[in-house]
């Protein structure tokens, strides 16, 4: 399948109300591309959300190169904009989490993360793209990985074993009789659910947003027949509405997958949990 | 295929279950950029970054240097202008002084001039007066003893008798004028 916009759509263009035809709604599979090459059922193709990361790739390195490739004392435009970006998210994430002496290390790590995540969001709404590639977990959850990865290395060099073990379930003796309940608790939510959060979090906001973009775009089309002409001028208003509600909330979410990830960072370099 | 095909189909993939490919494509393709940034651009702006600091701090330390360079220059003249100040009026008060002692000395010099001047105008006076005493006396000496002579008949050429007589009589004459005088005096 091609970058055809009628197949793109994922319904047949002549579907309206009132013609005998059910309303296509949205579905899993709306998140599901047929490869641009390879084949689906083996381990080597190529889809749109791989095309539109490496383009994320090619669009953040492009951009940084050509704002910081030649960076001058007195800057150009382009390189104030990155300058302000670089900024945003050294001062605003990292050194406000984890502070200027600890953050350091992890500034490139944390200002390439936020970009890369905010591009791949940002295609939700970018005309012919039109879909968040973190809407498909592989992406959310190889980065949450990579997070939690660190983590736990960070933790085991910091602390060593009794301390990564004293670290991750939070022990504190002033609890008495909850230790252990706490403890197994803190485990759990620590170790276990946290990468999972951390990547569904993300996962899931766009997910729902891409749906709901979906789910109007196809109404304002649906309903464009008799009476529905109205309701699909309503589903339009709220086509507007949501891309520009998503314009924000891939801005927030990529900030909070940041901030969370150092976070998490900040609690394995600290001397005590 | 279509995906219209897939909605009669069979349920897709667990949404929340990785593909591998993408996740493998997704790292790589993170990979690339965290490359980029941490290794070229991001510490190339950081050197301009600090360079920009650097210069903001030299701009801001030069101009510091300036100011107390301009404040010293300042002082300096100040401490100048003060000393010349005291300097003219030191000296002023040295022209007074000696304005002072020069007319001090002036006076002094005209009236020791002055006094002088009298002194020497009244021993000129005790000279005449001595002067025009002795010549008075000789002539009244002589013209008494020439008249004596012409009313006697004789000669009274002789000196020494004639000295002794003349000015016997001219002390007495002088004692009863001092005698007259003071009795007008006491009068």
């Amino acid at each position: 399948m091609s970058a055809d916009p009628t197949t793109v759509l994922a319904f047949e263009t002549d579907c309206h109300i009132f013609s005998g035809c059910g309303f296509p709604a949205p579905s899993l599979w709306s998140f599901i591309f047929e490869p641009i090459a390879g084949d689906a059922d083996s381990s080597f193709y190529f889809n749109k959300p791989m095309l539109l990361a490496l383009l994320s790739t090619i669009l953040v390195v492009g951009f940084f190169w050509l704002a910081f490739g030649k960076a001058k004392v007195v800057p150009g435009k382009l390189q104030m904009i990155g300058e302000a970006g670089y900024d945003f998210v050294r001062n605003g994430i990292v050194y406000q989490t984890m502070g200027k002496k600890d953050g350091e290390k992890y500034v490139p790590f944390m200002v390439a993360l936020f970009f890369f995540v905010w591009i791949l969001n940002l295609w939700s709404i970018v005309p012919l793209a039109q879909f968040p590639v973190t809407s498909v977990i592989a992406y959310p959850a190889g980065l949450a990985l990579l997070v939690y990865v660190m983590w736990v290395s960070l933790t085991f060099k910091k602390h060593g074993f009794v301390g990564f073990f004293k670290n991750v379930t939070g022990y504190d003796k002033s609890l008495g009789p909850v230790l252990p309940l706490a403890m197994f608790i803190e485990f759990f939510s620590n170790l276990l659910v946290r990468p999972f959060t951390h990547a569904v979090r993300l996962f899931a906001n766009m997910f729902a947003g891409h749906t709901l973009l979906v789910l109007f775009t196809i109404a304002s089309w649906y309903l464009l027949n008799g009476i529905g002409i109205a309701y699909a001028g309503v589903s339009f208003v709220m086509v507007i509405v949501m891309t520009v509600f998503e314009l924000f909330i891939q801005a927030v979410q990529a900030y909070v997958f940041v901030m969370l990830a150092c976070t998490y960072i900040q609690g394995a370099l600290a001397e005590h949990h | 295929m279509n995906t219209l095909v897939h909605l009669a189909a069979e349920e897709p993939q667990n949404p929340l279950l990785p593909p591998i490919p993408e996740l493998v494509v997704g790292l790589i393709a993170f990979a690339i950029v965290f490359g980029f940034l941490a290794k070229k651009l991001l510490p190339n702006i950081n050197k301009v970054l600090d360079e920009r600091r650097d210069k903001i701090e030299g701009g801001i330390e030069k101009a510091e240097a300036a100011q107390t360079e301009a404040q010293d220059v300042l002082e300096q003249y100040k401490a100048q202008l003060a000393e010349a100040r005291h300097e003219a009026a030191r000296l002023r008060q040295e022209a007074q002084e000696q304005g002072a002692t020069l007319i001090a000395e002036m006076r002094a010099e005209g009236q020791r001039q002055r006094e002088e001047i009298i002194a020497a105008g009244h021993a000129q006076i005790e000279a005449d007066r001595k002067q025009a005493a002795q010549a008075l006396r000789q002539d009244v000496g002589t013209l008494a003893t020439t008249l004596a002579g012409k009313l006697v008949g004789e000669s009274l050429e002789d000196h020494a008798r004639q000295s002794r007589v003349i000015d016997r009589f001219l002390d007495e004459l002088e004692d009863k004028a001092e005698a007259a005088g003071s009795a007008g005096a006491a009068r």
